[in-house]
């Protein structure tokens, strides 16, 4: 399959996502459509690393070609773990305030 | 190396702190203490001494100027304890939590200063930020503490995600996460290169602006900074910032060559719109904090200059501006966070009632504000000397110097109000000892306005 399809799906999905974040009012689907970007990003990164692979194994070239993208992979997904406990943390401390994870609560420091 | 491991382990040791010691002033001093190992154990390195040299297969690579700002900035924190612990104290029972995190954001800081590596942008600016989420939602019961956390860590993991895009097409572009210039060295046959890397270098620039506060992407700035505890964005808006700029001018002072002549129109526009965003709204402002967050973006925009030109240009211009700007800031908050509020009438009849402090207020404001005498003049001075040096046209400097007569307004609002309006300072208990402190920082700032060669010497690399 053409590496292009993969860019073009990556980029729907990473702007499914900025659109959720702009759009969405509910602070946990916010930060799912976070997630969002961050997955199409890694999706986008394993293509990259296979189109790479193959262009090395076709020139016999080393075939450690496009492994670094891989573990850029494991790298966001770990971060992208810590993300979501911190963040998890905060909209429960918001919670627990408000008694509500609406983000049109966020209107206090405005004026 | 040696600092990012120092760091890592004065953070755990800081946090086991936390229930083995009760003493809040023991708990100040070992994190002074532990701030004093980690400066020492970065000026090992600095000159030769490499305790942990691992083979980092090109990750990382120390020079001299990040490990010169790894110096700097560590120094900077420690100023930074060493006025505001009380204030850090008064938070929690738990404080020395606050100081484990603030050596992570360390730890991030010397990895963003010495990175060679996408990745290692990444998890750099990652373990700068999760930290500050933590430290701006510290007042848990406070309902503007919260949401300023919240806040603060969507758009702070929106623009993460946006960095992330902008590395995966850089990588796409160029099959490479190195710094290394000629960008593109692959011809695949597959992808358009150029557009790639171009869209991944505009997608980083857009990022790395939101983590820095530029102004297209400023908004969070004053909301965050409003409502954050005032210690912590004390430390936002001085060490993490000035980290986030070094790690700014390390990625684009050589890759904005892929970018050609549209690189100067971008960094053109966004370095007007910051001064005028941050300036004009400034001058609009009640309150002395969001004032200050807005002056803080205004400063960006200063800041944001260093990114014109070559890197030995830039490299001085930017290390001697974020000291002398984050002396100032954490000096002005430190008298802001004795105020019982916030407004600019607090600070009526300051000079009657204490003398002492509004000198040396009038002294930080004098620095920010770009004076002569004070640090402020010499950081604004060489910044655009230096500008002028790497080509820029002259209406630029024209542009800067107008701007920095606008933010004399707002600063000297606080000045007019201290020495000409009578009334009553609604300032709390103050201690002489406290007042000391400050003014070791107001000399700090006249030093170096009269000699900043102290610090410039160093900075010829």
């Amino acid at each position: 399959m053409p590496i292009q399809y993969y860019i073009y799906f990556c980029l729907t999905l990473f702007s499914i996502g900025v659109v959720g974040v702009l759009t969405r009012r509910n602070a946990i689907i916010v930060f799912m459509c976070i997630e969002l970007m961050l997955n199409a990003v890694n999706l986008l990164l394993v293509a990259f690393s296979k189109m790479y692979y193959g262009l090395a194994a076709q020139n016999s070239v080393a075939n450690t070609a496009g492994i670094d993208a891989q573990i850029f992979v494991f790298f966001i997904m770990v971060v992208a773990a810590a993300e979501v406990s911190i963040g998890l943390a905060i909209i429960v401390m918001m919670y627990r305030n408000t008694h509500s994870i609406d983000i049109n609560f966020l209107n206090r420091l405005k004026n | 190396m040696n600092a990012i491991v120092v760091s890592t382990l004065l953070g755990v040791m800081m946090m086991f702190c936390s229930w083995g010691i009760q003493s809040q002033k023991a708990q100040k001093n070992i994190a002074l203490f532990g701030l004093i190992i980690l400066i020492m154990a970065n000026l090992a390195q600095a000159n030769g001494w490499y305790t942990f040299n691992y083979d980092t297969k090109g990750m990382l690579a120390f020079n001299v100027f990040g490990l010169y700002a790894n110096t700097l900035m560590f120094a900077l924190t420690f100023i930074y304890v060493w006025i505001n612990g009380e204030e850090i104290s008064k938070l929690s029972n738990a404080a020395a939590d606050f100081y484990s995190l603030i050596f992570f954001i360390l730890c991030g800081v010397s990895v963003l200063t010495s990175f060679d590596n996408l990745l290692m942008l990444f998890i750099g600016i990652e373990i700068l930020s999760i930290p500050l989420y933590i430290l701006t939602g510290a007042d848990k019961k406070n309902m503007l503490s919260n949401e300023a956390a919240l806040k603060y860590f969507l758009m702070g993991s929106f623009s993460t995600g946006i960095l992330l895009l902008g590395i995966t097409l850089i990588y796409g572009g160029s099959g490479s996460f190195h710094l290394a210039p000629p960008l593109i060295h692959i011809s695949t046959g597959m992808v358009e290169e150029q557009l790639l890397v171009s869209a991944g270098l505009i997608l980083i620039f857009a990022a790395m602006n939101f983590k820095v506060s530029a102004a297209p992407f400023h908004f969070w700035t004053p909301d965050v900074y409003d409502g954050a505890p005032t210690v912590f964005t004390s430390f936002m808006a001085t060490i993490a910032k000035a980290a986030g700029f070094i790690a700014f001018v390390k990625v684009f002072n050589t890759q904005y060559l892929a970018l050609g002549y549209s690189w100067t129109i971008l960094l053109t526009f966004v370095i007007i719109a910051t001064l005028l965003v941050g300036n004009i709204i400034a001058v609009f402002q009640r309150s002395v904090k969001r004032m200050l967050a807005y002056s803080s973006i205004a400063q960006a925009g200063f800041m944001l200059f260093a990114l014109y030109g070559k890197s030995e240009i830039s490299n001085e211009s930017i290390l001697l501006y974020a000291v002398v700007y984050s002396i100032a800031t954490i000096g002005i908050f430190g008298v802001l966070v004795k105020m019982k509020e916030n407004s600019f009438e607090a600070f009526n009849g300051l000079a009657k009632a204490d003398p002492l402090l509004a000198f040396t207020t009038t002294i930080f404001l004098f620095s920010l504000a770009g004076i002569p005498l004070t640090g402020g003049f010499f950081a604004k001075y060489y910044m655009l000397s230096n500008l002028l040096k790497a080509g820029a046209g002259l209406w630029l400097i024209l542009v800067a110097v107008v701007f920095a007569a606008i933010s004399i307004y707002y600063y000297f609002k606080i000045i007019q109000a201290m020495y000409f309006t009578a009334g009553e300072p609604a300032i709390g208990p103050m201690p002489k000892n406290y007042q000391y402190q400050l003014l070791v920082l107001a000399i700090v700032l006249l030093v170096l306005g009269v000699l900043p060669n102290l610090l410039l010497n160093y900075l010829y690399f």
